[in-house]
């Protein structure tokens, strides 16, 4: 499997180092409850079609990236840097 | 019929004529007391206790595929309860205890071999961490737990490499009841017990959706029609996620995929099962000669069953770094499986908001050894509305409630337990 870094081009997965889902980029504010929290860091949509993880590029740019993979057939949608999409870029 | 050396011989004498099929392949009713979702280990075993311990045998086993077809029929056989924490340590020990007489009862041959599991120790650290969960596997009733020096394990496997700079062999802790066993009978045994009780194993026969009126399920909708059902247990784990999501149900669970491999047929080289954690290896010898062994997942959310190459080769180099004489072998096969990794490490058994509805999920790579202890605990939840008192702390609400089991300390990263 190969990973599009929009920095560093296209390069093997072994570069990079699975978190989880993009979900976590998302963490609610402090005071949002126990429900909120609860869903935020245990609870997974986990399909089984496209899904966006966060991957990070640990022996390369280290940038947190946003990764769109079908995890039926590993096939990348898109790549996306975690902080742009932060910032409400594309 | 039931099997003894007797029924052998007289068959043998006789061309083997009078042999029947192990189970019948009933179309399914339209309702049934209690359906499990599931033809696998869990759910075979879940229907053979439902029947047999209470009673209950106007149950379907509903299975998309064939029975036996899943992770049950893909995994490494080990058997062993060598864990740590309250919650793991009395339920893998009450599954343990079924595993002991599981042929009996069945009259069927698992092929379980109580060869022992070493779990090896590469520092005083670890040895110290090996000692506690020993004296822990003691409290709970197992005593045959025994920590052994280096020169003890030297005895045993004198083909190691005690040497290995990075990770020199220390000791070990040996769990000697714990073992293989022929992974494919487990599930063939259990739907043949089920099956003799009454059960209906309904291959072929996919779940589509679930009919649940005022929070209470009434059946399911499936491939072959809809079917009525008082009770129904989802026992489907690596397609958990999805299954509940028919019913509504989100789940505190991520899909990975783990690979194992098997060696060509030699002859006997190693007489126990043995785990070099540090190397995320582990590695014993099946009855037919091939050197069965696994590692870690393949670190990535993954629904396809099939690994990438990166983590054969992790595999690959951690086995000649302990054992070099493998290199001298040839791997015959590989494959992957899907497991339901959950968030903490440890299993879901446990009802539902949904009147009726329950759910067995979250196995992680740890399935196969649960399979009796599984069904005995989902079916005594199904049949009675009570926890088991060896699986009360698998409940669902424990991530809300702060009381995960964390076996490895990772913490709410499914990839790394």
């Amino acid at each position: 499997m190969r990973i599009n870094c929009p920095l560093c081009g296209d390069r093997d997965s072994r570069e990079f180092h699975y978190r989880g889902s993009a979900k976590l980029l998302n963490r609610p504010n402090g005071d949002a409850g126990d429900a909120a929290f609860h869903d935020y860091v245990y609870v997974r949509e986990n399909t089984a079609g496209v899904n966006d993880d966060l991957w990070f590029h640990e022996n390369g740019c280290r940038s947190w990236l946003v990764v769109a993979r079908n995890v039926t057939t590993h096939e990348i949608n898109s790549v996306k840097l975690a902080a742009d999409i932060k910032r409400g870029g594309k | 019929m039931r099997y003894s050396a007797w029924e052998i011989f007289k068959n043998g004498l006789t061309g083997n004529k009078s042999w029947k099929p192990v189970w019948r392949n009933p179309e399914p009713k339209s309702h049934y007391d209690a359906i499990i979702i599931g033809g696998g280990g869990h759910g075979l075993s879940t229907a053979y206790h439902l029947a047999k311990d209470h009673g209950i045998t106007n149950v379907a086993v509903l299975e998309r595929g064939y029975l036996g077809g899943g992770n049950v029929g893909r995994n490494t056989t080990i058997v062993r309860a060598n864990y740590m924490l309250n919650g793991n340590s009395q339920f893998y020990s009450h599954s343990l205890k079924i595993w002991e007489n599981m042929e009996q009862d069945l009259n069927y041959n698992t092929m379980l071999s109580q060869r022992g599991c070493l779990m090896l120790g590469h520092s005083d650290g670890q040895m110290d961490g090996l000692a506690r969960r020993g004296n822990m596997m003691h409290m709970q009733g197992d005593t045959d737990a025994e920590l052994m020096s280096a020169t003890a394990v030297k005895e045993l496997a004198p083909y190691l490499n005690f040497d290995n700079p990075r990770f020199p062999i220390y000791g070990g802790l040996m769990h000697w009841r714990g073992g293989t066993a022929r992974h494919d009978a487990v599930a063939w045994g259990y739907a043949r017990g089920a099956d003799m009780r009454g059960v209906d194993l309904i291959q072929n026969c996919e779940v589509k959706g679930f009919r649940i009126e005022n929070g209470k399920v009434l059946g399911v909708e499936t491939s072959r029609g809809y079917i009525g059902a008082g009770k129904v247990g989802m026992t489907v784990a690596g397609r958990s996620s999805q299954v509940g999501e028919m019913a509504g149900l989100r789940l505190p669970i991520e899909s990975h995929v783990l690979q194992a491999f098997v060696s060509e047929g030699l002859k006997p080289v190693m007489d126990n099962v043995i785990s070099f954690g540090m190397g995320h290896f582990y590695i014993s010898q099946s009855d037919k000669g091939g050197l069965v062994f696994g590692g870690d997942l393949d670190m990535y959310n993954s629904y396809a069953q099939r690994g990438n190459l990166p983590m054969v080769e992790h595999v690959a180099e951690a086995g000649m770094a302990l054992m070099p004489m493998i290199g001298k072998a040839k791997m015959l096969r590989s494959w992957g499986g899907i497991m339901d990794m959950s968030m903490d490490g440890t299993p879901i058994i446990d009802k539902t908001d949904i009147e009726g509805f329950f759910v067995n999920c979250g196995w992680c790579y740890g399935g196969f050894k649960a399979v009796p202890g599984s069904g005995s605990v989902f079916a005594h939840l199904m049949a009675t509305g009570n926890y088991h008192k060896a699986a009360d702390m698998f409940q669902l609400k424990r991530f809300e409630t702060g009381h995960m089991i964390d076996e490895t300390g990772n913490g709410a990263t499914p990839n790394l337990h």
